[in-house]
């Protein structure tokens, strides 16, 4: 795997729509009103823009996250901590049986620097990738005002735990974060905490429902709590995950409120397993030989659980951990 | 525009599907709150594992034992209200199994740290080096994130949808 070290290359904005083309290593870039079109040497693929900018943003916000994100069935990048490769139909039967697929790796901070220099030019004031689509502006039409404020934002992980001195806080009313409209039907109050003198800042709960319930993004799961290298995110989720997330390890899903529609697929090939559905209180693994990409009707609540062990991927990519979680003696 | 959230309980949930083309071992679908239905109070039943780490569906139902850690582990409240009471131990009472929680054989001899009451949805630290115990008037559901260890009870078979 040889890693190329380059910089993003960027051309005059279009005339007509405003927009820049970019080209990164072997990858170009461009859009129009509706589709960003991505060319390689053999081969050039199309996909609506709304959905290349909701991955895009979220793929630069998670630090690339664990494994491969597909922004669609073609497109996407896979993280080896600290590199990252960019793909185009590498995992897609048909274009590895023509031989028209390229993959490339670059540096981590290359590809952000990328991303976020494209995102930066595509993205125009009163639309936010980050947002569900029934609260935010469109992708689609010509450039418009830039956007001022931050394209990332909530991906920051807490240390131990939300809440604690030093750690990251809770959202809040005073924080600017108000109770999304889809839990205006829940009510939230506050652990009791009662301490003794002398053991001030030694305990400490909060109410995570309210916390989720603030989230102003979606899809975006951020750590709350730490034990050792095991990461409790939480999140809430609208409409679909813009992504196809193939994990390079297990995760586990468990649904806390509403529900979730989960489409599987073989890792490799891409090819359908079927589906889950997840109700409030429903624990799922999502092994590390699939790709799931996740459907929610209504606003609601996730916990994922992750094992942010170092090189783990590796691993589990030499086959020296089984792609899924539970040991088959375990099932006696 | 008006919404319903769905939050399941002991008395009501609604488990979902699974369908799929695979061996369903592989994703261990289960539920916290059928696993609760099912279980003694203070079982500690191992709903998710990452390899060492789990998180375990309880059914809080009166006083439990006290039980210590050697690192920290997270308690999320999902159904009814559950009360944690913490005594610092000394630090030749703090375990010294590596990873998972212990029971202790009695009430730890140590200094009160104070109580913290929670409901559903409450998320509660449950510190290093803390003996703690949980309380509930009413049957409760809760979460532990850990890892496995000598209390941890794994019955995948009797607790997952494997058709």
């Amino acid at each position: 795997m040889s890693v190329q070290k380059t910089d993003i290359i960027a051309s005059e904005p279009d005339p007509n729509l405003g927009y820049r083309s970019f080209k990164f290593g072997s990858f170009e870039f461009s859009r129009d009103e509706y589709f960003v079109h991505i060319k390689w040497p053999k081969g050039s693929h199309i996909m609506e823009i709304d959905r290349f900018l909701r991955a895009m943003v979220r793929d630069i916000g998670w630090g690339f996250f664990y494994g491969w994100i597909f922004f669609d069935d073609v497109f996407g990048t896979q993280n080896h901590y600290g590199t990252v490769d960019i793909y185009a139909g590498a995992y897609d039967s048909g274009h590895k049986a023509k031989g028209i697929d390229l993959l490339e790796t670059f540096s981590a901070e290359d590809v952000k620097k990328a991303f976020e220099t494209i995102s930066q030019d595509w993205i125009s004031e009163g639309y936010d990738p980050l947002r569900a689509p029934l609260e935010t502006g469109r992708a689609e039409g010509s450039k418009g005002k830039p956007r001022t404020d931050p394209l990332v934002r909530g991906f920051t992980p807490a240390k131990r735990m939300l809440g604690l001195d030093g750690d990251n806080p809770v959202r809040s009313d005073e924080a600017g974060y108000p109770v999304n409209r889809a839990f205006a039907d829940l009510e939230f109050d506050q652990p009791d905490i009662e301490v003794e003198p002398g053991f001030e800042g030694q305990l400490h709960a909060i109410n995570l429902f309210d916390h989720i319930a603030r989230s102003d993004v979606t899809w975006n799961p951020s750590v709350t709590a730490v034990t050792k290298a095991s990461i409790c995110c939480v999140t809430s989720e609208e409409h679909m995950l813009p992504v196809i997330h193939g994990n390079d390890r297990n995760e586990w899903f468990i649904q806390l409120t509403d529900e979730i529609h989960w489409n599987i697929q073989d890792k490799n090939s891409g090819d359908p397993r079927g589906r889950i559905v997840m109700k409030s209180g429903d624990v799922c693994a999502m092994p590390a030989d699939i790709r799931h990409q996740g459907f929610s009707p209504k606003r609601c609540m996730l916990m994922v659980m992750e094992n942010g062990t170092p090189g783990l991927e590796q691993q589990y990519a030499k086959g020296e951990l089984p792609p899924y979680p539970i040991d088959d003696d375990k099932w006696a | 525009m008006t919404y319903k959230t769905q939050v399941g309980s002991l008395k009501s949930y609604d488990k979902g599907v699974i369908e799929l083309q695979d061996d369903l071992k592989h994703y261990a679908f289960s539920n916290v709150f059928e696993v609760a239905n099912n279980s003694k109070p203070f079982e500690r039943v191992a709903v998710a594992k990452n390899l060492e780490y789990v998180a375990e569906a309880v059914r809080v139902e009166g006083t439990s034992p006290w039980y210590a850690c050697p690192h920290d582990e997270f308690v999320i409240v999902m159904d009814g209200e559950v009360e944690f009471d913490f005594v610092k131990l000394d630090e030749a009472a703090v375990p010294t199994n590596p990873l998972g929680a212990v029971q202790l054989s009695a009430a730890p001899n140590g200094q009160k740290m104070g109580r913290v009451r929670a409901r559903r949805g409450h998320q509660v630290l449950l510190p290093a080096g803390a003996a703690y115990q949980m309380k509930s008037s009413a049957p409760s559901v809760a979460i532990i994130q850990t890892a496995a260890g000598p209390v941890t009870i794994e019955r995948w078979s009797e607790i997952c949808t494997l058709s």
